[in-house]
């Protein structure tokens, strides 16, 4: 049963399931999205988690952080090993053999942006023809933050990373971000949405609507990175909020593939300058050469924007 | 703790979080548990800290933005015997900071509301006596 919460009195009563001390970075976004997904259900979890930070910092021998089953299989197939857990647990439903058949079980994994933009994508869309019913949580810090920092098909134009770095020759990425949350959308799942840490109203609201959902879900979190966006551990949520109000990341569901709401609308628009200017990755997108990448992102940013409102607008 | 190396370990092999089964889970707090050896919460990051939060009970207003802002489940939100109106009742609030898994990132001074702020980072050895003896007065909003 996914539960229903107010305030965060009540949401605060959900014992951890999610230990500390496992490795993850100081102020990392990882963990904080991962304890308000877990905490926001009381339903028994499976969870499988694919390569990337999260999965090597929250299992390190001798330990585990999890206090619910979880299992790492490959980099590529965290959706694929949750889904044949699930295959798996409705076929026993229905032979009647289940072991406790009055336990409450959903099925979840988590990935990070590198997993599913890139190297997991064909099993996602496969787990989502198949319609299995589970959730994929991706952790979206727009870079390969595990191995060092290299470029994915996440990371945005112009972010300076270790395989695309910013220098005399050139401003960092070239390409622009894929916008995975219409691919996913484009599947036909019953709910997509993007979600980000810092607004857990929001995002407790759209966990509540994917748990109950009975199809494939897809979740994209956006998850700020101290060390690879390069900013204070302790501004994790600042640039968050920034990054929220400057509609880098939009907050949005969207339906059956078609019904796109969206579920905050910032009062005070902040220019895109402010969210580059706070991470040490777009350090140099603020010299005089390179301001036409900002101008041609503001426009992009405006553009999409107008675009979700017109798609809300209409319906469809 | 007697660590088996890579090739002695049978295949399949889990890491169990608890000692015993725990019923409901969800419900059953983190003193109330019996993890075992391999649980992460048997292990400490306290010497990551380069700076620790101080937690001053008099100006939090439970709010719970660090509880739900921690990355380290560190901060521990409770049900403490408070009084209203003249009577006793039992309420969830924040009871403190577990400095075992606290990392010392400082999010949680970051995203406290209040003024002067409930939590502050100060050095790591500092005294905690001394500092809430001398916290900050309120400041007002800046006009």
């Amino acid at each position: 049963m996914s539960k229903e919460i107010k305030n965060l009195k009540e949401y605060s009563k959900a014992a951890e399931r999610f230990e500390g001390a496992h490795l993850l970075c100081p102020g990392c976004a990882h963990s904080m999205i991962v304890r308000e997904a877990i905490n926001a259900t009381d339903s028994e979890l499976v969870i499988s988690s694919g390569t990337g930070c999260l999965e090597v910092s929250t299992a390190v021998y001798p330990y585990t952080s999890w206090d619910v089953p979880w299992i790492h299989i490959g980099f590529e197939n965290a959706s694929t090993a949750v889904a044949g857990a699930e295959a798996m647990y409705k076929a026993l439903k229905r032979k009647n053999r289940l072991y406790q058949p009055e336990r409450d079980v959903k099925f979840l994994a988590i990935s990070g942006d590198g997993a599913t933009y890139d190297i997991g994508f064909q099993f996602i869309s496969g787990c989502f023809e198949r319609g299995h019913d589970m959730m994929y949580i991706c952790l979206d810090n727009e870079v390969y933050a595990n191995t060092g920092g290299q470029r994915s098909s996440s990371t945005p134009i112009g972010a300076s990373t270790t395989t695309s770095p910013s220098g005399r020759v050139s401003y960092g990425k070239k390409e622009k971000k894929k916008d995975i949350v219409q691919i996913m959308a484009a599947h036909g799942s019953p709910y997509v949405a993007q979600v980000a840490p810092n607004k857990w109203k929001d995002m407790v609201k759209k966990l509540k609507k994917g748990f109950d959902a009975g199809g494939p879900v897809f979740i994209n979190a956006m998850s700020a990175c101290t060390t690879e966006w390069k900013f204070d551990p302790s501004d994790t949520i600042d640039v968050s909020d920034v990054a929220v109000d400057a509609l880098v990341f939009p907050l949005y569901e969207i339906e059956n593939g078609t019904k796109l709401t969206i579920t905050y609308r910032p009062k005070n628009v902040l220019p895109i300058k402010d969210y580059l200017g706070l991470q040490g990755r777009f350090k140099h997108l603020m010299k005089k050469e390179n301001a036409h990448i900002v101008e041609q992102w503001q426009k992009d940013v405006d553009a999409k924007w107008e675009y979700l409102q017109r798609r809300e607008e209409a319906g469809v | 703790m007697e660590l088996r190396g890579w090739d002695e370990f049978e295949i399949g092999s889990v890491l169990f979080s608890f000692n015993e089964k725990v019923e409901n889970i969800p419900n059953v707090q983190q003193e109330d548990r019996s993890y075992s050896e391999n649980n992460s919460f048997q292990a400490s990051v306290a010497h990551w800290r380069v700076e620790k939060p101080i937690f001053n009970v008099d100006h939090c207003i439970d709010c719970f933005f660090c509880w739900i802002y921690c990355p380290d489940s560190s901060i521990l939100a409770r049900e403490k015997e408070v009084e209203k109106k003249g009577e006793k009742i039992m309420e969830q609030s924040m009871v403190g900071i577990d400095y075992v898994h606290c990392k010392g990132c400082g999010v949680c001074s970051s995203v406290c509301p209040t003024d002067p702020k409930s939590l502050l980072m100060v050095d790591e050895h500092d005294e905690e006596e001394r500092v809430l003896a001398n916290w900050p007065k309120k400041e007002g909003k800046e006009k």
